[in-house]
């Protein structure tokens, strides 16, 4: 069965304040970075599935995303997904 | 009468509520391990604090998906009062029982110091021993306690009378200064404070001895 390899980018929604990423944007103006308006913090999550189609993997992978790896009340997800072949070079 | 108070791996006021309970107000309590479903011949449930699973990925998310919630949704579904405190609120907003998410504090800092609340009981069995409006102190101890909704369900929250302890200074930045809230039946209860840790004198006051004791009253 083919492995495909996939990415999940789990952010903040943009209405939910983020006081990491604002703690953290205040320490890169103390590293000498000026300008910098935003920081957001967000978690990345690589996956590798089994699944007898892509079409399989993608549902599996967008309701994973929606149940559990992201709250849909405070946190927005993306889903990447690379191609067997490409997983398996990678 | 008896209660059940779940233990997950990293709950840490399991003891505390048992000593509540049993140490304080006399009813005896039932621990109920993460892999148990079996709620049979108690009153009601208490899931309360700590980390549970570590609150690896997110706070209560994980917890969410043990046996032991399924058997207390189904209880709660069928009107049985569920107490959820701190972490247990946390696991109550995973478990969809009650809207919205607790999320990081506003200045980071994890608060641990006693908070005065506003209680606001409306049809919340747990808080039918306070009156309207009355100015209680329970501790706060929590590093991810922000309330956060989208403004609808804020609107529908204030509306119901769902929102049911107010901070008076609100200390994390929740949104409408939410401490505690209800459902629409008024038989599930997720709050931050710790009510058990208000019900012994030796460790100071005892706001917290009404809501544990009218529930079962």
């Amino acid at each position: 069965m083919p492995l495909y390899q996939a990415r999940v980018l789990v952010s903040l929604r943009p209405s939910v304040l983020d006081p990491a990423g604002e703690a953290t944007r205040a320490a890169a103006s103390r590293l000498g970075v000026t300008g910098l308006q935003t920081l957001r913090i967000g978690k990345a999550i690589e996956l590798q599935l089994e699944a007898p189609d892509r079409a399989t993997a993608l549902s599996q992978l967008e309701h994973l995303s929606d149940r559990l790896l992201a709250n849909p009340v405070i946190e927005d997800w993306q889903l990447e997904i690379l191609d067997p072949a490409q997983g398996q070079q990678a | 009468m008896s209660v059940g108070v779940v233990v997950f791996p990293g709950s840490n006021c399991d003891r505390d509520v048992r000593w509540a309970l049993e140490g304080c107000l006399g009813v005896p309590t039932r621990f109920l391990w993460h892999e148990e479903s079996d709620l049979s011949g108690l009153d009601a449930v208490v899931i309360p604090g700590g980390f549970s699973y570590g609150d690896y990925l997110r706070c209560g998310a994980i917890a969410r998906f043990a046996p032991v919630l399924a058997a207390v949704q189904s209880f709660a579904r069928g009107g049985g009062p569920v107490l959820g405190i701190c972490n247990g609120f946390q696991v109550l907003t995973e478990l969809g029982l009650l809207p919205g998410a607790l999320t990081r504090n506003a200045k980071l800092h994890f608060l641990c110091e006693p908070t005065a609340l506003q209680v606001l009981p409306g049809q919340c069995r747990w808080l039918q021993g306070y009156g309207a409006g009355e100015t209680i102190t329970l501790p706060i101890a929590h590093g991810e306690g922000r309330y956060q909704c989208d403004p609808n369900q804020l609107q529908e929250l204030e509306q119901n009378g769902q929102i049911v302890l107010r901070y008076g200074q609100n200390p994390n930045g929740s949104m409408a200064d939410v401490a505690g809230l209800t459902n629409a039946a008024g038989n599930v209860l997720g709050l931050m404070p710790h009510p058990e840790r208000a019900c012994d004198p030796v460790t100071g006051g005892i706001d917290g001895r009404r809501l544990l004791e009218t529930v079962l009253g």
